[in-house]
């Protein structure tokens, strides 16, 4: 069987985590066999809605209320060990990059992160990942029994159908090592790598008090909020929007980059996104030809309008 | 404290990507190596920071790798580790060089394993968990800020969101990204004197590889940008609605 580990936030269910169910989901399918899912603490839906994306079970570990990966570890492998499980996913998020990793070993199970597509299957067990910052893919054979994997968010689309899943609760207890002082986060942020749309801006925008209309078009758009390193070196913006091979890798449906050279450093983080598009007022700046669409233009012009045609339209 | 930072070698950020023997095996004809930012500008940085604030500490680097690793961690002693080791051993799968590590760890009495976030080639974001596991220790992982107060560390990790403050008493593996320290040059005194620092070689304990590297494959070039006079936005919305259906 596959077991699936859904990470929650606060007690939601994430993007990202139904991602990582569907995928878990299709490789049961191509393995003959099936998938159930692991969440570990109380949530704030009803897991029975699981079934929809096709785990015939959800297993609730109930009573821990704080992320613990060494104590989560142990509880998810153990649970793969009851159920015999093959497979055990995860999203390659921040929670379950540490899971992942610890979980391997538990299991001595080969691990790849960073999935973007479904295994090869036929012959052996092979599995495709982001690799040199996203300048390349590598597949990588998993030559042990158990196989864990995680997956690379945005790099599987949620497929909802009909289901009710089985839900079966067991309380436990954790005693974590490491003791949470305090959290803090900030406002209204959306999660950079699961955006589908990110709107990014660099040294281009001339400093931060120009930011203003680079939240509007993130706003209209729903998107998440980006910038290039350098914009993040001085602080204009946050450390956490700082995009690249140094920064956070990300792969959204959307990417729109505004007064950014398109440096190789900074493309090797983005240039997975799905569509590219570029607005910068030199026509020979390296980002259009890792472009799909592009405006040769002045942001502080061609920004605005964007939004307005964007809150037009909508 | 005794301070681990592991070090692993990785192309230069400009280095061009390609492969040979049938897109089998990463070209480096003509790459220039570096220290994995991750590893150097915020894990040893940081532990050097720690070392300034209370000479006490000691530095230890590790690297997993073939002598072609030499280099690098003579940079790493340059920039202010105190002693090298080198596994002798070449592998690209995590279980093997976690395994490296974590029997280094436990012979050294490491109290703090500092490690990047990942590596800029591999980007598998594994190792510092895979060590934690393997000697069942705490694990804080994409660290951006580290400080030590006696045998706990406080360190300000990043969540969904959000930072968390978190601490734990050593031993501890910490994987670090920006926010931690700011790069740093190695000056002329730092390299003199690392031409001196021990870098030993230790043979590697048995393991076997559990994942190998099948081939690698580029991602499919793009069809080439299609452009969008300044005052057409309005067209570029309908491209983005109806060609590429996105918005
Ligand atoms: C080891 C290493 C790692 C690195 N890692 C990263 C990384 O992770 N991420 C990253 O981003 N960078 C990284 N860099 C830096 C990278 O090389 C570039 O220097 C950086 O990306 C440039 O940022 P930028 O495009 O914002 O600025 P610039 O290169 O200065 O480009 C600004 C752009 O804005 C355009 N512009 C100016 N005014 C306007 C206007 N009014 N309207 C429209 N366009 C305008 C200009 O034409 C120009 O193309 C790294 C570098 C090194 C050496």
């Amino acid at each position: 069987m596959i077991l699936i580990y859904a990470d929650n936030i606060n007690g939601t269910i994430k993007k990202s985590s139904l991602e990582v169910i569907t995928y878990g989901v299709a490789i049961g399918k191509q393995l003959g066999t099936e998938a159930q899912a692991i969440v570990v603490g109380a949530v704030n839906s009803d897991l029975s809605e699981l079934g929809k994306y096709g785990v015939s079970t959800v297993h609730q570990l109930t009573g821990p209320d704080t992320f613990d990966a060494q104590a989560f570890s142990k509880l998810i492998a153990d649970k793969a060990t009851e159920l015999d499980a093959s497979v055990v996913v995860f999203s390659h998020s921040l929670m379950g990059k540490a899971l992942a990793a610890r979980v391997s070993v538990r299991l001595k199970a080969g691990l790849v992160t960073g999935a973007v597509a479904l295994p090869d299957t036929t012959s052996g067990f092979v599995v495709k990942k982001s690799v040199f910052s996203g300048k390349a893919f590598a597949n990588i054979r998993i030559q042990t029994p158990v196989k864990v994997i995680s997956l690379n968010p945005n790099a599987y689309t949620v497929a909802v159908g009909e289901g009710e899943a089985n839900v079966m609760a067991t309380p436990v207890s954790i005693q974590p090592a490491v003791k949470v002082i305090s959290n803090s986060k900030s406002s209204g942020d959306r999660t950079l790598t699961e955006s589908e749309i990110v709107v990014s801006a660099g040294r281009g925008m001339k400093g931060p008090e120009n930011w203003g209309m680079i939240e509007e078009l993130a706003d209209v758009l729903q998107a998440g909020l980006a910038c290039s390193r350098p914009v993040a070196d001085a602080h204009w913006r946050p450390h956490h929007e700082h995009v690249g091979q140094t920064g956070v890798a990300i792969a959204p449906n959307l990417y729109i980059a505004i007064g950014i050279s398109g440096a190789i450093q900074h493309l090797a983080g983005v240039n997975r996104s799905k569509v590219i598009v570029v607005i910068n007022k030199d026509p020979e700046a390296p980002f259009f030809k890792a472009a799909d669409y592009g405006i040769v233009g002045d942001a502080f012009e061609v920004v605005p309008k964007l939004t307005a045609a964007l809150k037009a339209g909508a | 404290m005794k301070i681990l930072v592991c070090i692993s070698k990785t192309p230069d950020t400009t280095a061009k990507i390609a492969f040979t023997d049938n897109n089998t095996k990463y070209d480096a004809n003509g790459v220039q190596w570096i220290i994995n930012p991750y590893d150097e500008w915020y894990a040893l940085v940081r532990a050097i920071e720690l070392k300034e604030a209370d000479a006490s500490h000691a530095i230890h680097l590790i690297s997993v790798g073939n002598a072609d690793a030499e280099p690098i961690l003579r940079k790493a002693l340059a920039l202010g580790g105190d002693e090298a080791i080198r596994v002798n051993i070449d592998s690209d799968d995590a279980y093997v060089i976690a395994t490296q590590i974590a029997t280094v760890v436990k012979d050294g009495g490491y109290d703090l394993i500092l490690t990047g976030k990942e590596t800029i080639d591999h980007n598998g974001s594994s190792l510092g968990g895979m060590v934690a596991e393997m000697l069942d220790l705490p694990y804080i992982s994409l660290a951006t800020k580290l400080e030590m107060d006696g045998s706990v560390a406080k360190a300000t990790r990043e969540i969904d969101g959000g930072q968390e403050l978190d601490e734990v008493a050593t031993p501890v593996v910490i994987s670090a990204q920006k926010g931690m320290a700011e790069a740093r040059i190695p000056n002329m005194r730092g390299i003199m004197a690392a031409r001196t620092k021990p870098l030993k070689v230790v043979e590697p304990a048995a393991c076997e590889a559990l994942t190998a590297t099948v081939s690698f494959e580029m991602p499919p070039a793009k069809a080439g940008v299609k452009l969008v006079a300044p005052d057409q936005v309005e067209e570029l919305v309908r491209l983005l609605r109806e060609e590429a259906k996105i918005v």
